[in-house]
């Protein structure tokens, strides 16, 4: 029998504590959007298209030391013509304060759907990439990113 | 903070070359999550939105939250079809425009 049976660990007591100051330090404020609130987001603008996997590329750190500059490229496969281009590229992030990061609207006289850019992150959570075609397909594509600093609030 | 926007891109092309295009911009994009000192939530103050243009027809155009790092940074593709004007515009919360435009000659 586990001799640590009925009581908390040491660590466990170290991530409650951390929690609780965390807590006094943003009273009445939030400290992150929850992924629930990412799948509202990303509800809205797929609506009962299903949405698949593939087409995007996504490069972001796997470990970020300072969340307040996450490089992020995306790149999605596309013709990029007249009758076959990429319309949107919208960027949440579950973890931070509000789940939205950009958009990005291309039209036929973009070569290619990409950008690289430079995001903060609160703290460790999963970027999803979500891409609308013109046809109206719906591609998503997501990756988590471990953050040492956080890059939100003071 | 009036800045002017950094922009590199080339400013001869062939017809029809895709041209990587970097963009670089001071601004604090104050988050509004952040407090001074004495405990007071610093307002938000961000660039919302940025379009390039090129000849007047829109390239492509993003929609900015708080969550762009300070000082925003961007890199993407434009296509060099005949001698034009590029322009790229940044949108502050307060209203002001942050405009660079780019004669790029085709041969």
């Amino acid at each position: 029998m586990d001799v640590r049976n009925g009581s908390k660990t040491r660590r466990e007591i170290l991530f409650a504590a951390a929690g609780l100051v965390a807590a006094a330090a943003l009273p009445g404020q939030r400290a992150s959007a929850t992924t629930s609130e990412v799948d509202d987001l990303i509800k809205a603008i797929a609506g009962d298209r299903t949405i698949a996997e593939g087409k995007i590329a996504v490069d972001l750190p796997s470990i970020a030391e300072n969340g307040l500059v996450v490089p992020l490229n995306f790149s999605v496969e596309s013709p990029m013509s007249a009758g076959d281009y990429v319309r949107s590229v919208h960027i949440f992030a579950d973890g931070n304060p509000n789940p939205q990061v950009a958009t990005y609207s291309f039209t036929p006289l973009s070569p290619k759907a990409a950008a690289q850019l430079r995001i903060r992150l609160a703290k460790t959570q999963t970027v999803t990439v979500l891409a609308v075609m013109s046809n109206g397909d719906v591609y998503s594509a997501g990756q988590e990113v471990k953050v040492t600093i956080g890059g939100c609030g003071g | 903070m009036k800045s002017k926007p950094r922009v590199r891109m080339p400013a001869n092309a062939k017809a029809g070359e895709i041209i990587e295009v970097k963009t670089l911009i001071s601004h604090e994009m104050e988050s509004g999550q952040r407090k001074d000192a004495n405990g007071k939530i610093i307002p938000r103050h961000i660039l919302n939105r940025f379009t390039a243009t090129f000849n007047g027809n829109e390239i492509l155009s993003a929609e900015w939250h708080p969550a762009i790092s300070a000082n925003p940074y961007q890199a993407f593709s434009v296509r060099a079809t005949e001698t034009g004007v590029f322009v790229f515009s940044w949108f502050d919360d307060d209203g002001s425009v942050y405009r660079s435009e780019h004669t790029v000659t085709v041969s």
